[in-house]
């Protein structure tokens, strides 16, 4: 039995799917980051995943992936700080709360 | 000489209207005055320095021959390698002559506006106009290529426009200027029109290169045709046509009466003396190529002839004294349009007849017209001055109260009904000559012009100053103007009388050439006898108060209405552009615009309102709705890619 | 033929993945779905080592594992009380989020399945094509400018990281 790329594509294709369906149904703004964080893991998996099997010579899909770890850092804290602003002026953390910003 | 002097001639003037302009509002009126006045009297003596040493230094002149001299020419603006325009200095006979022309009424203008115009609000600006226009005449006048001469063209339609609506809180002022700046608008389209034509086939601007080869103009014209007359004659008309608007020719003469809605002066310089001559100019400018486009040279000589005689009848019916002098400029003006129309550029002289005699006798006239019109207006100036009033059945009797402004005024007359030994005798007989030279018809149909021309002018005389005296004297005595008005009349009363003797053939003739000036007796004896009858008519009908102007009027009712309202000129351009244009056309553009070009607009924007107000609801706000239908969009893009591609 | 040991491996492996992602995503207490996050990133971690990039799979569990999760820590601590629950989902965000996550993921298994990008090669055929990757070659990646050299990128992100603390800090002080 051989451990093919299929093998370690599909745990990333269902992380990815719940990341998705967690973004769309979750109200909790944080319970939203976790699952951009579940989307964002599965993509850089992917970069591995490809680096290894397709192009294995080369390391640029993990260079990309270390970047990428570094942006999702960025991302993630920027995105608290502003959680931590709404909650502070609206008293909690629903997004249901949060559609100003519309027509 | 060198070009210091002719470019001074035009520095001058420029500089006094920018200095007058700017600062004119900061200095006193006298100061302002005398700024101008010494100006213009510098560019004065200039001119003068100028021509008459072209005139008369030899250097001028080899064998014979005034040369065309190019004192300087300055290339200006330069688009292709053919297509340069320039500005220069081009000094040759009718130049000399129109310097001197316009350089003397303007100071002489100058110096009267300096006691007409003391009272009026705009002194300061009035003399930056003054000097505005001076400028851009003398520009015109010394004009090195058509081009040069139409930029020129278009200030002085600026400064006229200006002038006449000097008054500018009035609202007959203020639509006869834009009457006038619009309608010679309209015939410099056709000016500039028949430029470009030209210079597309001669690949030049210049006067000297045209006039002096016409042969090859029509060479490099070709045989290119247009509506059955060649491209040249199609060219040549429509330069006459900008002349036919400046120079007040039918149709296009309504502007001139109404432009005596400005100060008299201004009519005096502008629209008597100077700028209503450019379009003679200009034809005399161009004159050896008219000669060669067959048919033009007979159609400025029927637009004349017609003009002549339909603002001689006018002026017989006129009751404004202004409008009655603006119809004779009209007239006189046309006179020397037929006088250019008829002359030849035939080299020999064929027997007594010398062909280019009308060019010289329409120069001739233009110098003594302008002197003897500018003293008429000048005059009729010294009157509304006095009378407050330019209506002459405010006047009458007036020989008594103001001698001076009576005798030249008299004489002025008499310049312009052509009585020997004034100066509008000669230049008229030479003209006459001409005219029978070339066809009796022209000569018999411009002598009853001329006669028209006594008549209706001792008509204008007896009328202000024998008739019957106004009662309102007693309150109200006139009397003459102060010195800076009466001055002027006197002087150019004198030159008047003396203009005449000037042996005028020896400066100014078409090909350069002295040509000895004589009297052609039957000519002079006819259209002398015909002076005299009008006078005599003139002095039977008005000398005093009687019933017979009114039993005349009576006799063709409809005849004196029609002169009095001008032939209802103005009621047709009004039915055409109102009616017409206005009306109909402008009316159905503006339909289309509206309904078509403004609905279409209107409909996009309302599709795209309705279609914003449709999809506005996506943007919700929720942030998740958003994160759905991406996803669902990349699906289905992903979906569409896929279905294609695999 | 790979090791049953890294197959088995493969298979612990690939099912905490599946099952704490589900559970990331559907517990109604926060504070367990970060954790269920961190098992997740954990998990990915040791697919980073299995597959050879041990430099890669530290920064995963030092960044995401360490960093990352103690600030979700730090923010549901801050925003929660202990015992919250948040609601039960309503029914039709349920369907929408079913509906997106279902077909997205049929259609990538879909373009998985299909598609000829897949060569078969094996994990061990792979790693024994490529030599391990040292320190010393990615920090040579990290700080050259030449053909696969990413000094640029490490420079801006480097930037950006600062833009980061700025702004979290700006955005977060209590005004």
């Amino acid at each position: 039995m051989d451990l093919s790329i299929l093998w370690y594509l599909v745990p990333s294709v269902i992380m990815f799917a719940c990341g998705v369906f967690g973004f769309i149904t979750r109200k909790n703004m944080i319970a939203m980051l976790i699952s951009l964080e579940l989307i964002l893991n599965s993509a850089d998996l992917n970069f591995v995943i490809f680096n290894r099997f397709l192009f294995p010579g080369s390391m640029d899909g993990m260079i990309f992936t270390l970047f990428a770890i570094a942006i999702a850092a960025a991302e993630t804290a920027i995105a608290i700080a502003i959680i931590i602003n709404i909650y502070r002026a609206v008293g909690n953390t629903d997004i249901s709360g949060v559609n100003k910003l519309k027509f | 000489m060198g070009s210091t002097l002719p470019i001074l001639i035009l520095a001058i003037p420029l500089f006094m209207f920018l200095l007058l302009g700017l600062g004119g509002v900061k200095m006193p009126r006298k100061v302002c005055g005398v700024l101008g006045i010494l100006g213009m009297g510098t560019t004065m003596t200039l001119a003068y320095i100028v021509a008459l040493s072209y005139f008369f230094c030899p250097e001028f002149t080899v064998d014979g021959v005034r040369q065309q001299v190019m004192v300087f020419d300055q290339t200006w603006l330069s688009f292709t390698d053919t297509l340069v325009v320039n500005l220069g200095f081009l000094l040759d006979p009718i130049c000399a002559m129109m310097l001197m022309v316009i350089t003397t009424i303007s100071f002489m203008v100058h110096l009267y506006s300096w006691g007409y115009m003391e009272h009026e609000d705009g002194f300061q600006r009035y003399y930056a106009f003054l000097s505005l226009f001076s400028f851009s005449m003398l520009g015109l006048v010394v004009a090195t290529n058509i081009f040069q001469m139409y930029i020129f063209w278009e200030l002085v339609g600026v400064s006229s426009y200006l002038l006449i609506g000097f008054f500018y809180k009035l609202p007959s002022a203020v639509s006869a200027s834009k009457k006038a700046f619009i309608v010679t608008r309209f015939a410099d389209l056709g000016f500039l029109i028949g430029i470009l034509i030209l210079s597309f086939y001669t690949d030049t601007f210049n006067f000297v290169e045209m006039t002096s080869n016409p042969g090859q103009v029509l060479a490099e014209c070709g045989g290119a045709t247009f509506m059955g007359a060649s491209v040249l004659t199609w060219a040549m008309v429509l330069i006459f046509t900008g002349g036919m608007g400046k120079s007040a020719m039918m149709p296009l003469h309504i502007w001139l009466p109404d432009a005596m809605e400005g100060p008299t002066p201004v009519s005096a310089l502008i629209h008597a003396a100077t700028m209503v001559v450019a379009g003679v100019y200009l034809v005399a400018r161009m004159f050896p190529v008219y000669c060669i486009a067959e048919g033009s040279m007979t159609f400025i000589t029927v637009v004349g002839a017609i003009t002549a005689f339909y603002a001689a009848v006018v002026a017989c019916a006129q009751i404004d004294i202004k409008r009655v002098l603006a119809f004779s400029t009209i007239s006189q003006i046309a006179f020397m349009m037929v006088s250019l129309g008829v002359a030849t550029d035939s080299p020999y002289i064929k027997g007594e007849f010398y062909g280019g005699l009308g060019y010289m006798a329409s120069m001739f006239h233009l110098f003594t017209h302008a002197m003897f019109k500018a003293l008429l207006f000048l005059g009729a100036g010294a009157l509304i001055h006095a009378v407050h009033s330019n209506d002459y059945t405010k006047m009458g009797g007036l020989r008594k109260y103001m001698p001076i402004t009576h005798w030249t005024f008299l004489i002025g007359c008499l310049a312009i009904a052509g009585i020997w030994p004034f100066s509008g005798f000669f230049s008229k007989d030479e003209m006459l000559a001409a005219m029978f030279e070339s066809h009796w018809f022209w000569g018999a149909w411009m002598t009853m012009v001329a006669g028209l021309t006594a008549f209706y002018m001792f008509r204008l005389y007896y009328l202000i100053f024998w008739w019957e005296e106004n009662p309102e004297y007693k309150h109200h005595t006139p009397h003459d103007s102060p010195w800076q008005m009466s001055l002027p009349l006197i002087i150019l009363a004198a030159v008047s009388c003396v203009a005449g003797f000037i042996p005028f053939g020896e400066f100014v003739t078409w090909n350069r050439m002295p040509y000895h000036i004589h009297i052609e007796l039957p000519v002079a004896a006819t259209s002398l006898t015909v002076a005299v009858l009008a006078i005599a008519l003139a002095t039977v009908m008005y000398r005093k108060k009687n019933p017979l102007p009114e039993r005349m009027r009576n006799l063709f009712p409809a005849l004196w209405t029609a002169a009095h309202r001008r032939f209802y000129w103005d009621e047709i351009y009004q039915f055409i552009t109102h009616k017409i244009i206005f009306g109909i056309i402008c009316k159905s553009i503006a339909w289309f615009d509206r309904h078509v070009i403004d609905a279409t607009m209107d409909g996009f924007a309302k599709i795209t309102n309705c279609a914003s107000s449709a999809i506005k609801g996506f943007q919700s706000g929720n942030v998740q709705a958003y994160v759905a239908w991406y996803f669902i969009g990349a699906v289905l893009l992903a979906g569409i890619t896929w279905l294609c591609f695999i | 033929m790979d090791a049953v040991s890294n197959i088995i491996l493969y298979f612990v492996v690939a099912i905490v993945i599946a099952v704490f992602s589900v559970m990331a995503v559907a517990s109604r207490k926060i504070l367990r779905a970060a954790t269920y996050l961190l098992f997740v990133l954990i998990g990915t971690a040791i697919f980073y080592f299995q597959l050879g990039y041990q430099f890669l799979g530290g920064v995963q569990i030092a960044v995401y594992a360490g960093g990352i999760m103690v600030l979700f820590v730090f923010a549901i601590a801050l925003t929660h009380r202990p015992d919250e629950k948040s609601r039960p989902l309503e029914s039709h965000r349920l369907r929408v989020g079913l509906v997106c996550s279902v077909i997205g993921t049929v259609l990538l298994l879909f373009a998985l399945f299909t598609l000829p990008l897949i060569n078969g090669l094996s994990l061990t055929e792979c790693l024994s094509q490529s030599h391990a990757i040292t320190m010393h070659e990615i920090g040579k990646a990290f700080t050259g400018t030449e053909k696969y050299q990413y000094l640029l990128p490490f420079e801006a992100i480097s930037v950006l990281l600062l833009a980061c603390i700025i702004g979290g800090v700006t955005i977060a002080r209590k005004r």
